[in-house]
């Protein structure tokens, strides 16, 4: 029972940063063409800082609370900061073992941001 | 041939010969849509080949090589008693269905096809039946066009008459939805077509491992199955064809084994089979296959399907007790396959199936391969649990027990 652990279903109950913002310095949105689920991601930068950050999408358990998660960790971060994230950082926040389909729904909160804070044009691809 | 007299299945007997149901708990394993279980009689007859008289089949000119060839030629000849083939050369071996189909497009689809015509699908393809016709369609030029489904789930029989003119050269459509468990009327759906002269290709991927299927009565112009969702290995899969339509249609891949004679520029190719049977094919597969084969119809087709019918209402009445669930496809049992599809209000179908594999339940979740379907059901995904000879009512049991636990897990606070 372990991939349903308490914190996991808190974020996916009671998101934190769910929403849009009326002004986004940057928005992107991506999906899982595997399973259909979709996040989107709205930043306002200030002084090349995070000040504020909403996503919402539809999605599992793990997408969801991955991105609510990932939403709290980068507030007040620079988006140079935030390039830095790796995929190994994003599954340790999640924290739970997962198999390699599951892998790519605790990682699409990660590929939205980054490819946002890339600006899709430049932003180098996902890690292998 | 098949045997009229009716005996139920004996499912004790059966699972023993898959090792993987005798650990304890046993794993109930409802995904045999995507594909089953192997028999131990075809992994012992693939290991026979290894172990025994492993060698390339055809000109080889010793003793094992005859007995390879021997064997590969059985496995055909069961395969075509198993359909009612009028003859043996009509049954083609491929990698399986998809491949089957794809030789259809391109061998039969490139000649036939031009310019303006028009080829018929239904809503509910899976995607081997859909993209290698818009893959065609995007070669030559013709257009698809596509049958709907009814609210029940259902082919829309209606729309038949207007979607067929002397336009439509090819209807492709599945034997059962590999979502919905849809039984589709090909006797009807061939007759249509004929009429206006179009030919017809039937994906049975999903119907010739569940009950007796008869390409004479059945009167299409091709069948493609796979031996992987019949007890077989991977590796293996079927094209049936009518013997002109073979026989006037060029190769597909070319190589070893489908010629007559190469020259430097040009070559005539081998009659059928083997024309269109380029290099060396699976044999162990085909081997396996062919007691996949004699597996399922010593169980009895028949009994097969009854077993099915009993689990898949068992299963319809214990799944309508979960508050929330949505089940897709039709109600009424004989005109659906052992196939259930469902979401359950409030639950992503992933987050289902990963309480469910906790759970000791291997069920699939996700668009199935059939993403038109999914959006003319207007869900983005569906869990679904599909049966088979080996399944048991403790296996629906211990599904309908892992759905309570993920949604009482699942909305335990709202």
């Amino acid at each position: 029972m372990n991939i349903y652990q308490e914190e996991l279903l808190d974020h996916y109950e009671n998101p934190s940063n769910y929403g849009t913002l009326p002004n986004p310095d940057i928005s992107h949105v991506e999906d899982n063409p595997l399973c259909g689920d979709q996040i989107r991601m709205d930043l306002l930068i200030e002084d090349d800082k995070i000040k504020e950050v909403r996503f919402c999408g539809h999605g599992c358990t793990i997408s969801l609370a991955a991105a609510s998660m990932l939403t709290e960790k980068i507030e007040g971060k620079s988006l140079d900061e935030v390039k830095q994230i790796t995929k190994d950082d994003m599954l340790e926040m999640v924290g739970i073992p997962l198999g390699p389909v599951r892998i790519k729904c605790a990682l699409l909160a990660l590929k939205v941001l980054k490819a946002g804070a890339y600006g899709i044009n430049c932003w180098p691809g996902e890690e292998e | 041939m098949h045997t009229s007299e009716f005996r139920p299945l004996d499912v004790e007997r059966i699972r023993k010969d898959f090792p993987i149901f005798a650990t304890e708990p046993p794993l109930a394993f409802l995904d045999n849509a995507a594909s089953t279980q192997t028999a131990r009689p075809v992994v012992d007859a693939m290991d026979a080949y290894y172990d025994t008289y492993r060698s390339n089949i055809h000109r080889g000119i010793y003793r094992i090589s005859e007995q390879a060839t021997e064997e590969y030629e059985r496995a055909r000849e069961k395969v075509a008693r198993l359909i009612n083939a009028p003859r043996t050369r009509q049954i083609i071996f491929t990698r399986n269905t998809t491949e089957s189909i794809n030789l259809v497009a391109y061998s039969w689809g490139n000649q036939n096809i031009q310019e303006g015509d028009e080829i018929v699908l239904t809503v509910m393809e899976h995607h081997s039946n859909l993209v290698p016709w818009q893959l065609l369609a995007q070669r030559t030029g013709a257009v698809l066009r596509f049958l709907e489904i009814t609210d029940e789930g259902l082919l829309d029989f209606t729309q038949l008459q207007d979607v067929l003119t002397e336009k439509t050269k090819l209807v492709a459509i599945g034997h059962v939805s590999n979502v919905l468990g849809t039984i589709n009327p090909i006797q009807s759906v061939t007759a249509a077509a004929h009429a206006v002269g179009a030919k017809v290709v039937v994906d049975a991927a999903q119907s010739v491992p569940h009950f007796h299927v008869d390409v004479q009565q059945l009167d299409c112009d091709f069948l493609a199955f796979s031996g992987h969702k019949m007890c077989g290995p991977t590796g293996i899969g079927v094209l049936y064809g009518k013997l002109e339509l073979l026989e006037e249609m060029p190769p597909f891949l070319g190589g070893g084994s489908m010629i007559r004679a190469v020259e430097r520029d040009v070559s005539s190719y081998a009659d059928l089979p083997a024309k269109f049977e380029a290099g060396t094919p699976s044999i162990a597969e085909a081997i396996g296959l062919g007691h996949a084969v004699d597996y399922i119809t010593q169980a009895n087709l028949a009994a097969i399907q009854v077993h099915e019918q009993e689990l898949l209402k068992y299963a319809h009445h214990r799944l309508k007790e979960i508050e929330g669930i949505t089940l897709y496809g039709p109600s009424v049992p004989h005109q659906k396959a052992g196939v259930i599809s469902f979401n359950i209000e409030g639950i992503h179908p992933h987050d289902v199936a990963g309480i469910l594999d906790t759970h000791g339940v291997a069920i699939r979740a996700g668009h199935h391969c059939a993403q038109p379907l999914m959006k003319r059901l207007d869900v983005i995904a569906t869990v679904r649990a599909s049966f088979y000879l080996y399944n048991t009512v403790e296996d629906v049991d211990r599904l309908y027990e892992g759905l309570c636990r993920a949604q009482k897990l699942m909305t335990r606070r709202k």
